[in-house]
């Protein structure tokens, strides 16, 4: 074969695997927004389920997923980022620290119904905090914290050296120079980082389940001590759990529907903040 | 020309690990005075210029021996504070480095940082630090533009006149012209003759002609150490050392 005729089998494979993914992307969402878009209405994002789950909305699962995403986010946000910028400001690198990052980076890959039993021992059990949503959001906030830390780490070390030098040379002190200089210029991607951890966190099954999470609650969570309902758990309910899955089926369609557009929504938020910040950074 | 010394080093020696980049330095730096280091690259300039605002304490495993007395003390002392230091003994670097924030905040970013808010005060602080930097006419209607949006020339006159706003007594140049045009690399020299007036001045520089143009005393470094150290005109017209003159007139570096 000619180098030219090469290339074009080349290009060809590559092209043949880029349409397969997106064919797949467009199935799934495809199937999820026609089946579930008949279920979705007002009514279903604003009521309780009623009926035995039969009829009704997923008010509750909604709230319940935007609370604990919440408690996730207070932990796991402060925290993940001043880790990261202990370890990429800070930190000596020695194998210690090496090790300790290794550590993060493995922690990133554990999967999450380890998180969940974990969860349950310390938060549920250890803490006291029984099934509630402050175990779960805690536990969904270690399992992001991974996360977190690592995109955080690898946005400080986009920052230009010649930044923290020039600050330095001028007589300020090393947080001075983080917190006036480096962190503005980091703060895109850290943002972005943090809004994707959430957005996966928002969407986990397994690191709930035995933590806090509750299979039908006609009403809203009134403190953190509450269990409360979720969208993937609500999801997996409906779709697999239920005494009528076939009567069901539409409201787990706009279940997934909801949730998909949440996930969405965040991602889409961190692409605005990204290029928001980024149009600021040249002014 | 007997002036007041500014700097002092005795015995001066710095190791980057096992590296001996430093060896045995014994120069005195006069006040408001220009002098230059020179030599080729690796001869240990650039870490001599770092040496005296510590900024070197930034990289692991260097060990400093010997004495740096700057107004009489040793900056290598226990009781010293670094950031203290650094405000005292500024750095300009090859590469201008403005932040990313506009011209104004640029300038503003030392005294806000050392705590001046006044409004007033700030802006007299910024005006008078880029007409000493010979920038206030080409940026005075445009202090709140990027300071990225300058020129190379400009960016580093602005590195300049935000070292001058923290109003120090030495200012450090690490080859301020090397990654510049003829054009600009002559309105800084011009205005680093100006600057001598009131600071004392170090300048590494990798171009000969610019050490023999602006400064008034040359050290001439070779492989961590201090070959000759004199008078600007005597180093160029009648150095007492071959070595010195072999580099100077282009044999090697």
């Amino acid at each position: 074969m000619t180098s030219r005729g090469r290339e074009l089998a080349g290009f060809t494979l590559l092209r043949i695997a880029a349409l397969f993914v997106l064919l797949i992307l467009v199935i799934i969402l495809g199937d999820i927004i026609i089946k579930g878009m008949g279920a979705i209405s007002w009514g279903f994002l604003t009521t309780v389920p009623t009926n035995g789950m039969t009829e009704g909305g997923i008010l509750p699962a909604i709230i319940g997923t935007f609370f604990v995403t919440l408690i996730t986010a207070v932990l796991a946000v402060p925290l993940g980022i001043f880790a990261a910028i202990y370890l990429n400001e800070y930190a000596v690198k020695t194998k210690m620290t090496r090790l300790i990052r290794l550590s993060i980076r493995n922690l990133a890959g554990v999967p999450s119904i380890v998180f969940g039993l974990f969860g349950v021992a310390l938060f549920v059990r250890l803490f006291g905090f029984g099934t509630s949503l402050l175990a779960a959001g805690m536990t969904l906030g270690l399992l992001t914290l991974p996360v977190i830390i690592t995109a955080s780490e690898e946005a400080l070390k986009t920052v230009p050296n010649s930044y923290r030098d020039g600050s330095l040379a001028l007589g300020a002190t090393k947080w001075q120079a983080i917190k006036t200089n480096v962190l503005p210029s980091a703060i895109p991607g850290i943002l972005t980082g943090v809004i994707l951890g959430l957005a996966r966190a928002a969407g986990e099954t397994a690191p709930i389940l035995f933590t806090g999470v509750a299979f039908y609650l006609p009403f809203l969570p009134d403190s953190v001590y509450s269990q409360f309902m979720a969208l993937p758990y609500h999801l997996y309910i409906m779709a697999t759990q239920h005494h009528a899955i076939e009567q069901v089926r539409p409201l787990a369609y706009g279940t997934a529907l909801v949730l998909i557009i949440l996930v969405f929504s965040m991602n889409l938020i961190a692409v605005i903040l990204r290029s928001y910040f980024r149009r600021k950074a040249v002014r | 020309m007997t002036e007041n010394v500014k700097i002092t080093t005795k015995d001066l020696n710095m190791y980057y690990a096992e590296f001996h980049a430093l060896k045995a330095i014994n120069l005195s730096v006069e006040e408001k005075q220009i002098t230059a280091l020179i030599g080729p690259s690796g001869c240990g300039k650039s870490t001599f210029l770092r040496v005296l605002n510590r900024m070197n304490d930034l990289i692991i495993d260097t060990i400093v021996k010997g004495n740096v007395i700057i107004d009489g003390e040793d900056i290598y002392g226990p009781k010293v504070d670094v950031v203290e230091l650094r405000k005292q003994v500024g750095m300009v670097f090859q590469k201008p480095n403005p932040f990313p924030k506009s011209i104004y905040d640029n300038v503003a970013y030392g005294p806000r940082i050392h705590g001046l808010k006044d409004k007033k005060r700030l802006d007299e602080l910024v005006e008078k630090s880029l007409r000493q930097a010979a920038l206030w006419e080409e940026v005075k209607d445009r202090l709140t533009a990027p300071a990225l949006g300058l020129s190379g020339g400009q960016q580093q006159r602005l590195c300049i006149a935000r070292l001058l706003a923290v109003e120090p007594e030495v200012l450090l140049m690490d080859e301020p012209t090397s990654a510049l045009d003829p054009i600009s690399t002559m309105k800084i020299e011009e205005l680093i003759k100006t600057l001598k007036e009131r600071y004392t001045i170090v300048i590494v520089t990798h171009n000969m002609q610019q050490a023999a143009r602006i400064s008034d005393k040359t050290a001439f470094f070779l492989n961590g150490e201090v070959i000759e150290f004199n008078k600007t005109e005597k180093m160029f017209t009648n150095p007492t050392d071959q070595r010195t003159e072999d580099y100077i007139t282009g044999r090697f570096g």
